[in-house]
């Protein structure tokens, strides 16, 4: 592995981290409204902005879903560009989540991940991805701090390659990410960061020189096809989004992929899961694996496109299975991670024992007890759906 | 160098919005359309809230735009400008782009009701573009629902000419003041029946942008004959009534101070304008009186508070 270029050892908290990957970005728009758990990343790159260290125009918009509407506006006419929301602001761009990636904008939003009102909240859950999950944006899931640093400045490489050219969201949980500072390394400044991350170059940007009409009226003659062929881009992505990975780990020394496996190759059950949980359920699984249970963990770095291909490979030995959603689809036959998982295993015709797990909403604690006890109801109980951490 | 008329035929005959678009016969937006992008000089970039001119000039595959034009969605087009304007100023900056002047237009629904909170913004924030309300006074290309800028008395789907309640019951919203209230540079009422005033403004609203200085509003009245219901041939007729009862004051506003750019001294009755409309026309029965009256104050009212305003230097 070659390490190319300098990196600093810091320590940062999850917004800080987005924020200085946005000023390495050398974007050209931000345009953001304050909703806490996301409101540092606003202000540090304001305080970047304000302070001239990074050459880029500032909006800030009054509410979430101008922010939206202002990025993709700016998008069109060629810009990089950032927003950056949570919970409720992600619930007023919903309209514009889809517009966004209909007009192919490749817009990069940071998500503090963060439950939905009511009741009113602030601390996390993942309704706000979920709720973004059929919109047609690219989503990653940061584990750590690093995490939400580097898939930031994967995601412009992704989004805004010619052959993508659809917006992405990183997500990070609330206030566990956003607000908890961790050592990380970062690199000293844009231009080295350039050389992983060129200036952008829009493809048929806003230029009065070769009008183009952005946004017209689709009827039901020609409505289909385009939406056809966003299906195809998302799923096109995916090699390129590996191509990506693999760049930045010539890059930056750091390895990603679609998902992290923790040993899977002989487990009997294994759980699958988002976001920083992760770290507590490979805690968990080194430890029962001192205890000679055959136990593994899939973490879906990449959750849209879904890596069907990649999951059901390293599931697919496994006798049980544990999906954990940190969310709820109210009336559903399950958590929004189950049903992904589910259909998953029944399109490849595998029919193993699944559990879904339902915890941590509105920021109550996962603790190893917690893991402890999906590990024994995998196995020992015949219902599909359990609340883990819940009184009564 | 300024790019004014005084008379039509100095208007030059290119188009840049092309014919064959689906908008009806005697609708108020073409003609306004046509002259903004004429008098609006240089290049240029369209913003377009979703409505009946976005409707009609864009089904895919065929467009009636010369010009870029960007459909965002109903309640967001000076947020959508906002974000093409902040980034041409950072291309301009850092990469050398040339320059291009935006144009906004959106619907009473997309600028009174829905769309307001996103103009303020943009208004507040001080975007460089001009924003065109064309105001046709209700939701015509859903259906002539009524909106904020329905006038008191008029019957829409949604506030019909019924037994109990003859109309709308409210009179409409005084959009310019709001966006006033904004301290915008400058800001105006147009109006179809007089096109040469409509030229210059938007001539003058171009040297504004060539000068950096912005934003730009301007409250178009723009007739509709099918929610109207009215004939498709008394459109610039019943516009032009509309100044001349002083219904629709066309008048300017440069750094607070107003102008009055049609100074209307003997106004023709209100019923001459009221009769010639299917959505007013219940207004003349007698057991409807009241409603005429205060159609009549309200009139009064505005004009005599829009002269007063007029003698002060600066209303900001």
């Amino acid at each position: 592995m070659s390490i190319t270029v300098r990196q600093i050892r810091t320590g940062l908290n999850g917004d800080e981290a987005v924020a200085y990957a946005v000023k390495h970005a050398n974007v050209d728009v931000i345009s953001a409204y304050p909703i806490t758990p996301q409101t540092i990343i606003v202000e540090r790159l304001s305080e970047f902005v304000y302070n001239g260290e990074l050459d880029a125009e500032f909006i800030p918009v009054e509410s979430e879903h101008s922010a939206l509407s202002a990025a993709l506006g700016a998008s069109l006419a060629g810009a990089r560009v950032f927003t950056a929301t949570a919970s409720q602001g992600l619930a007023l761009m919903y309209e514009i989540l889809y517009i966004t990636s209909s007009l192919r904008a490749p817009v990069v939003m940071a998500l503090g991940n963060r439950a939905f009102s009511a009741p009113i909240n602030i601390h996390c859950s993942h309704d706000d991805a979920y709720a973004a999950r059929d919109a047609g944006w690219i989503q990653f899931f940061a584990e750590t701090v690093q995490e939400a640093y580097d898939l930031t400045l994967i995601a412009y490489r992704v989004s805004e390659d010619r052959d993508v050219l659809l917006p992405s969201i990183i997500n990070l949980d609330g206030f566990i990410l956003t607000h908890s500072v961790e050592p990380l390394n970062i690199f000293a400044d844009s231009e080295e960061v350039s050389r992983f991350l060129p200036e952008r170059k829009p493809v048929n940007p806003i230029d009065p020189d070769n009008p183009i009409t952005y946004g017209p009226l689709a009827l039901p003659d020609y409505y289909m096809e385009i939406k056809r062929q966003q299906a195809e881009a998302i799923y096109s992505s995916k090699p390129i989004i590996n191509r990506v990975f693999e760049e930045y780990k010539e890059f930056s020394g750091r390895r990603y992929s679609p998902l992290k496996t923790l040993y899977i190759d002989d487990a009997e059950t294994i759980f699958v899961l988002l976001g920083s949980t992760a770290g507590t359920i490979r805690h968990m699984v080194r430890k029962w694996r001192r205890e000679n249970k055959r136990v593994g963990v899939v973490s879906l770095t990449l959750y849209r496109p879904f890596p069907e291909e990649e999951l059901i490979e390293a599931i697919k030995d496994a006798k049980n299975i544990v999906v954990m959603d940190r969310s709820f689809s109210y009336g559903s036959p399950g958590g929004q991670l189950f049903m992904d998982v589910s259909s998953t295993l029944l399109k490849y015709g595998l029919s193993p024992r699944i559990l879904n797990v339902i915890y941590g909403l509105g920021g109550r604690d996962f603790t190893p007890d917690l893991a402890e006890k999906a590990l024994h109801l995998v196995v020992e109980t015949d219902e599909k759906i359990v609340w883990l951490g819940v009184r009564g | 160098m300024a790019n004014f008329i005084r008379r039509l035929n100095e208007i030059p005959r290119e188009e840049l919005f092309a014919s064959g678009h689906g908008l009806c016969a005697g609708c108020g937006i073409p003609p306004m359309v046509k002259i903004a992008l004429k008098a609006v000089d240089g290049p240029k970039t369209v913003v377009n809230a979703t409505g009946c001119l976005e409707v009609a000039t864009t089904l895919y595959p065929n467009t009636a735009w010369r010009v870029p034009w960007v459909h965002n969605a109903f309640e967001n087009a000076a947020a959508t400008a906002s974000g093409i304007e902040a980034a041409l100023r950072a291309l301009k900056r850092k990469r050398g782009w040339k320059d291009y002047k935006i144009i906004v237009f959106g619907g009473d629904g997309g600028t009174f009701d829905i769309g307001l909170q996103s103009l303020s913004g943009a208004l507040e924030r001080g975007h460089k573009f001009i924003y065109v309300c064309y105001d046709n006074e209700a939701y015509m290309n859903t259906g002539i629902q009524r909106s904020g800028a329905t006038p008191i008395g008029a019957a829409t789907t949604t506030s019909p000419a019924g037994r109990v309640i003859p109309g709308k019951p409210e009179n409409k919203k005084n959009l310019l003041d709001i966006v006033l209230a904004h301290r915008v540079p400058y800001a105006a009422t147009l109006n179809s029946a007089y096109p040469i005033d409509m030229w210059n403004k938007f001539a003058k609203a171009s040297e504004y942008l060539d000068k950096g200085i912005g934003p730009i509003f301007f409250h178009y009245y723009s007739p509709c004959p099918v929610g109207w219901r009215m004939d498709s041939a008394l459109s610039i007729e019943v516009a032009r009534l509309a100044v001349q009862t002083r219904i629709w004051p066309l008048y300017e506003v440069e750094e607070g101070k107003i102008k009055i750019n049609v100074m209307v001294r003997r106004p023709k009755p209100i019923e001459e304008y009221l009769k010639l409309q299917g959505r007013f026309r219940h207004l003349l029965k007698p057991e409807n009186r009241h409603i005429l009256e205060k159609i009549k104050e309200y009139v009064e009212l505005n004009w005599n508070r829009l002269i007063r305003l007029s003698q002060l230097d600066s209303i900001y």
